[in-house]
């Protein structure tokens, strides 16, 4: 494998496919500035910008991901800038030498992480329009207290690149050789899967590099399926979104937006940046978690499957993927290949809500995902889907029923949160309690109710309104 | 010697950046990780005990030992000395022996040529153990009458007779949760063998000299012996003053067993579950009082868990106790502190230590007097403020220093806080689903090791030949910008360019038998061994100056344009030159005790503190009464650093101690399962403040003045008070929670952490109790 580090091509053979870029960064290229804080994605400390060519093939697009969950075969072609790129010599960057002067580092050991979080903003990176506590929001700092660090990227200036000569190498490096673990179409990765239907997939390895890291698991055959170009589409229209397997979160959230406003914000809230930045909407199905928060909010907006193998596509209602704790309806050979959202109509209501101990980058306790066809002050017809209340995603049959053919009153609402308590035995974990997760589901709709009052019901949207 | 340095003329601008910041920007600054890796280096990992409580029948280590990478394995009987890492009890072990006591005691020590290679094989012991009964709460613990301690009792009155005669009395109490460090960097040890024995360590350590005593008594060795140093650690916060010896420990066996170097860097999740955590307590309390909301009887009930061995806990309990009078005047009270052992890891240090716990008790006693009286808890808080004939703290030290008064009445004024309090009524008078709430609460901080003998620091001061000047102390350097501030004193004492003074890393070779930066007091003892240092040379300087050039030594100055001797301006490095030429040392050490402390443990009486550090602060918070979940709106505060060494640092000390407290009381919330395994043993299940958590209108003023007593330049102490300014988030969001139903007497029981399941839970029994 190869890739471009500060103009140097790095060639490596006989890589061991689960030997992490922190690792490799740290402790054979002796790039120590990118550190270890947590060796699972959730605290930044490892930051580093991965660029590749734009899908235009035009410019390098660049975006930040935590080093220590990426395996070393996903950076097969595509260039690195870590901390130790951007200084040239004594000369700090206009960004590094304001957090130098303001107090931006305490101990130090979060910062480089930071700066290349807010270097990333600077050149554009994925997520760069996005304000800056969202694009720091996977950076983790316990001493500062963040306003230095805030107050120096919000008088940042953009800063141009001239990535020019390293676009044409990138372009020479993806004319590689096929690699037996790397497939690039969907079609090589089905008679791949025939093959080895015991392979484990790797799309961004958000969850499998902690398998890794954590679990210290031997991954026995690994393919890497985040370079497949036909699982990396997007197609939008006025019925709905067609999503790649393959896509990442945050390539998707601008559609997701587009969708409804609050499965941009569900987005936003989902992991941070630098894991949507390498997590895929087929992998966050995949993997079969209870709480998902993509999966909820899929399933009441009525999302399809589509699976493939070497025998063909078969397409299911998302909701019958999930049969029960980590089990999928996943058959020998097959793979996740795309998702197809339809798009809410004007009498839809939709509502999505995750509750969570703290706002950002936090697993759900409750994902709550509403959609309301209301025609004349009638419910005609409701799907609802919680993550966190069962050992799947899952709908609430026995609300939905409550609240199809009644009024859109505040009594309809009282019987479907009622009727919640027939459709979930929620159970107690680190995340809450059965009875909070109980209560709070049933407080989701109520939520909905008031908001569609025209209330405000989220702290968040006081927070904007305070300043 | 203390008395002279407010007479330095110094800088009008104190801010300087940290002196690691560009370093920091960079990626140049090294940690203890960060350096070569020597050939032959060993990794190691700890095999871990997965019980809470048992004796341990046999330890089977043979698939360790045959692990792919593994060179050598370790148990307890491996150990030359003295099986013991702890700072006082003697009852941590470095490896269990015979029993373990808490789920991730260390129980065998693997050491292989990859780290990698040395964690798979720490899973690989079988362990057979004979379960024993764990006691896991502070209930437990209770039930048991298991103490590390006794019971201590710290009164003044009879608070019990007072409690009779007071025209109002309440009940009430809380739980408070703990909290880890989450240091950015975890910790790492590293050890190189050295010539004749000796031993070099690298830790990542707020004590650098316990690290290494404890070491040559492991060995068997003595402390001339082995050498530990530190330049920086990746945060540290309390967590590495004891918590950071296991690991070095372990780092120096394997040195010393196999004659290789050998590195301890943990793992994140191991860290967490190992390594010991602030106390959480339970809190429960009777308190009487008039109509004005006067405090006149209070007994409070402190109750920790301090878990299986004994670490720091006396002292952070007593400093509980010394803090749950903060700013108020108690003229009967009773405080009985129960310091409760479980079979969960050992609770250690942590920025307040023990204070935060202690202080938060007095406050939430005073919002409750103030709901019952239906009065705003500011003005109970102003009602009772220590003042003239009524200064004396329940330990029997006089206040003298007061300046809580007016802090909170500029602050109060400063931030709008009635205007304010006044909106949000009108505010919660119109909404349903959102409820808001404010708080003003003020903190008084006491600074000094309460154990008398540690307040003592040493300091090496060389200047050469060409004027540079190397500085180097026992203080260490976690972030807090304790270097940057040393490094201030001494270039001011001779009126160089700061650039000229070059930092050096703390080592035990250089200054011995230093106490743990910690509690504070970096700046006040360090700052001032380093002054006395540096002024030890300036005296040699001048009467040599004098004397060369025929004047009186008061016409030698070190000014910033020159050394000026009578007629006579050199630069201050040829100034250096010729004294090097005239056979005059350029070397001093310098050492400072604080003066005028004493203090009787046993009668829990005397004046264990210096002085006091002050403050206060203003939060508005919002709730969400369907969800729990809860939003800091604006922060204001005003914060007493006396005369600050450095402003810029000090502010970045308050703005980051304020955080880290908010976290504490909200977000992070630590569960251990039914058998003593702790569940949020990572950063995705343990949740410490983002950016989006600072409340997005902060705004942070010191206040003017400086310190009664003598320390270095007048300045006070910073690295912990400010955590205690977090105490108004969580009167504000008490507040919040009873605007849920406002006829409600009863103060909500909203317990700590504020996690949306807790606020939510507060607000049913609230409301339930209408």
């Amino acid at each position: 494998m190869r890739f471009i580090l500060d103009g140097e091509t790095i060639e490596l053979a006989d890589v061991d496919p689960t030997a992490t870029l922190l690792d490799h960064l740290r402790y054979t290229l002796r790039r120590t500035g990118t550190k270890e804080g947590c060796a699972e994605g959730d605290c930044g400390a490892c930051t580093v910008l991965v660029g590749e060519p734009d899908p235009n093939g035009e410019a390098v697009a660049w975006r930040a991901v935590n080093a220590c969950i990426q395996l070393l075969p996903m950076l097969d072609g595509k260039a690195l800038l870590t901390v130790e790129s951007l200084a040239q010599g004594e000369a700090l960057t206009p960004l590094q030498a304001c957090m130098a002067e303001n107090g931006s580092s305490q101990c130090g050991f979060c910062t480089p992480g930071f700066v290349m979080s807010l270097y990333g903003r600077c050149i554009g990176a994925a997520g760069a329009a996005l304000p800056v506590a969202d694009v720091v929001a996977g950076n983790l700092c316990r001493c500062t207290g963040y306003g230095p660090i805030l107050e120096a990227a919000e008088t940042a200036v953009p800063v141009v690149r001239d990535d020019a000569a390293l676009l044409a190498r990138l372009h020479a490096l993806g004319e590689r050789a096929p690699d037996p673990i790397v497939p690039r179409t969907a079609e090589a990765l089905a008679d791949l899967l025939a093959e080895h239907p015991d392979a484990c997939l790797v799309a961004g390895a958000t969850d499998v590099g902690l398998w890794v890291t954590k679990e210290l698991r031997t991954i026995e055959t690994p393919i890497f399926i985040g370079e497949i170009a036909d699982l990396r589409t997007i197609e939008e229209d006025a019925d709905g979104v067609r999503i790649g397997a393959a896509v990442r979160y945050a390539e998707a959230h601008a559609v997701f937006a587009r969708l409804h406003p609050d499965l941009g914000e569900l987005t936003r809230r989902f992991a941070a940046l630098q894991v949507r930045n390498a997590a895929t909407i087929g992998g966050n199905i995949a993997n079969g978690s209870p709480i998902g928060d993509g999966p909820p909010a899929f399933i009441a907006l009525g999302a399809e499957l589509t699976l493939r193998s070497k025998a063909g596509r078969r397409t299911i209602p998302l909701e019958a993927y999930f049969l029960d704790y980590r089990q999928q309806d996943l058959r020998p050979g097959e793979f996740v290949e795309s998702l197809w959202i339809p798009r809410p109509g004007p009498d839809d209501l939709v509502h999505i809500s995750k509750l969570t101990r703290r706002f950002d980058s936090d697993i759900s306790a409750v994902c709550g995902a509403f959609k309301l066809t209301i025609q004349d002050g009638r419910i005609t017809a409701a799907r609802i889907a919680f993550g966190g209340m069962a050992a799947t995603p899952r709908r609430a049959r026995a609300c939905e029923t409550a609240l199809t053919g009644a009024a859109f009153t505040r009594a309809t609402i009282e019987a479907a949160a009622e009727a919640l308590h027939g459709d979930y035995t929620p159970l107690t974990d680190v995340r809450g309690s059965s009875g909070y997760r109980l209560e709070a589901a049933g407080n989701l709709l109520r939520r909905l109710w008031h908001k569609a009052q025209g209330e405000t019901v989220s702290v968040l949207d006081l927070e904007h309104a305070h300043g | 010697m203390a008395d002279r340095a407010p007479r330095l003329p110094l800088p009008a601008t104190r801010s300087r950046p940290h002196d690691s910041a560009r370093l920091h920007v960079s990626g140049a600054a090294g940690y203890a990780d960060d350096g070569p890796e020597p050939p032959g280096m060993l990794h190691l990992a700890f095999g871990q005990s997965a019980q809470a409580h048992a004796a341990m029948r046999a330890i089977d280590l043979s698939a360790v030992r045959e692990a792919e990478g593994v060179i050598a394995v370790f148990t307890a009987a491996d150990i030359p000395g003295a099986n013991d890492v702890s700072p006082v009890a003697h009852d941590d072990r470095l490896l269990a022996d015979g029993e373990v006591l808490c789920v991730g005691q260390a129980i065998f020590l693997v050491a292989a040529t990859s780290r990698t290679a040395a964690r798979k094989a720490a899973r690989l012991g079988r362990i057979d153990y004979e379960a024993r009964p764990a006691l896991l709460s502070i209930a437990d613990a209770r039930a048991a009458a298991s103490q590390i301690e006794p019971t201590q009792r710290m009164a003044r009155g009879d608070a019990a007779a007072a409690l009779v005669t007071a025209p109002h009395t309440l009940s009430g109490g809380f739980d408070l949760g703990g909290q880890d460090h989450f240091y950015l960097e975890g910790q790492v040890a590293v050890a190189t063998p050295g010539e004749d024995g000796q031993l070099h360590v690298l830790s990542s350590t707020q004590h650098p000299s316990e690290v290494q005593h404890l070491i040559a008594h492991m060995l068997g060795r003595s402390s001339a012996d082995v050498t530990v140093e530190v330049r920086r650690m990746g945060g540290a916060f309390g967590g590495k003053e004891t918590q950071a010896a296991l690991f070095a420990a372990a780092a120096a066996l394997v040195t010393v067993k196999t004659g290789r170097p050998a590195k301890f860097c943990c793992d994140r999740d191991d860290d967490m579950v190992m390594t010991g955590k602030r106390h959480d307590f339970r809190i429960d309390y009777d308190v009487g009082f008039d109509a004005e909301g006067h405090l006149l009887a209070l007994q409070l009930r402190l109750a920790s868990r301090c878990g299986a061995t004994v670490d720091l806990s006396p002292a952070i309990n007593d400093r509980a106790m010394f803090h749950a009078d903060n700013c108020y005047w108690l003229p009967a009270v009773e405080i009985v502190s129960e310091r409760l052992k479980t079979h969960t890891v050992s609770a250690t240090a942590f920025r307040g230590f023990g204070g935060p716990q202690g202080m938060i008790a007095i406050e939430r006693v005073i919002d409750a007097v103030a709901h019952a009286l239906e009065r705003d808890p500011l003005e109970v808080r102003i009602a009772n403020l220590y003042g003239p004939g009524r200064d004396t703290t329940p330990y029997g030290m006089t206040v003298t220093d007061n300046v809580a008064p007016g802090i909170i009445a500029k602050l109060r004024r400063d931030s709008r806080y009635d205007e304010r309090r006044a909106a949000i009524e009108a505010f919660n008078a119109s909404h349903t689903v959102l409820k808001k709430g404010i708080a003003l609460t003020p903190v008084k901080f006491g600074i000094s090791f309460t154990t008398t003998h540690l307040n003592q620091a040493g300091a090496l001061v060389l200047v050469y030949a060409d004027g540079s000047i190397q500085i180097n102390h026992g203080g260490t350097e976690m972030g807090q910008g304790l270097y940057v501030k040393v490094a201030q004193i001494v270039a001011d004492v001779f009126a160089v360019p700061l650039a000229q003074v070059r930092i050096t890393a703390t080592r035990t070779d250089k200054v011995p038998n230093t106490s743990a930066t910690a509690a504070s007091s970096g700046a006040d003892l360090n700052g001032m061994a380093a002054f006395n240092a540096a002024m030890t040379i300036r005296d040699r300087l001048t009467a040599f100056l004098a004397r060369s050039f025929a004047c009186e030594d008061d016409a030698v100055a070190f000014t910033p344009d020159g050394v000026v001797a009578g007629a006579e301006r050199m630069s201050f490095g040829q100034a250096c030159r010729k004294a090097h030429i005239g056979r005059i040392s350029l070397a001093a050490t310098g050492y400072y005790a604080t003066p005028d402390i004493a203090y009787d443990r046993a009668a829990h009486h005397g004046r264990p503190f210096y002085y006091f550090a002050y403050g206060a602060a203003v939060s508005e918070v919002a709730i969400d009464t369907l969800t729990g979940e809860h939003k800091v709106l604006a922060v204001d505060i005003l914060h007493d650093v006396g005369r600050s060494l450095n402003p810029a640092i000090d502010l970045g000390q308050i703005e980051g101690g304020f955080l880290q407290g908010q976290g504490w009381l909200t977000t992070e919330e630590l569960v251990f399962d039914a058998k003593g395994k702790l569940l949020t043993h990572s950063p995705a299940t343990y949740k410490i403040p983002t950016a989006s958590d600072r409340p997005r209108q902060l705004r942070i003023g010191l206040w003017d003045g400086e310190n009664v007593e003598p320390t270095i330049h007048r300045s006070k102490a910073v690295g912990e008070p400010p955590f205690m300014l977090a105490i108004s988030v969580f009167s504000a969001l008490t507040a919040a929670v009873a605007a849920t139903a406002p006829a409600q007497r009863d103060l909500p029981p909203l317990d700590a952490p504020a996690t949306p399941e807790a606020i939510l839970r507060a607000i049913a029994a609230h409301r339930a109790a209408a």
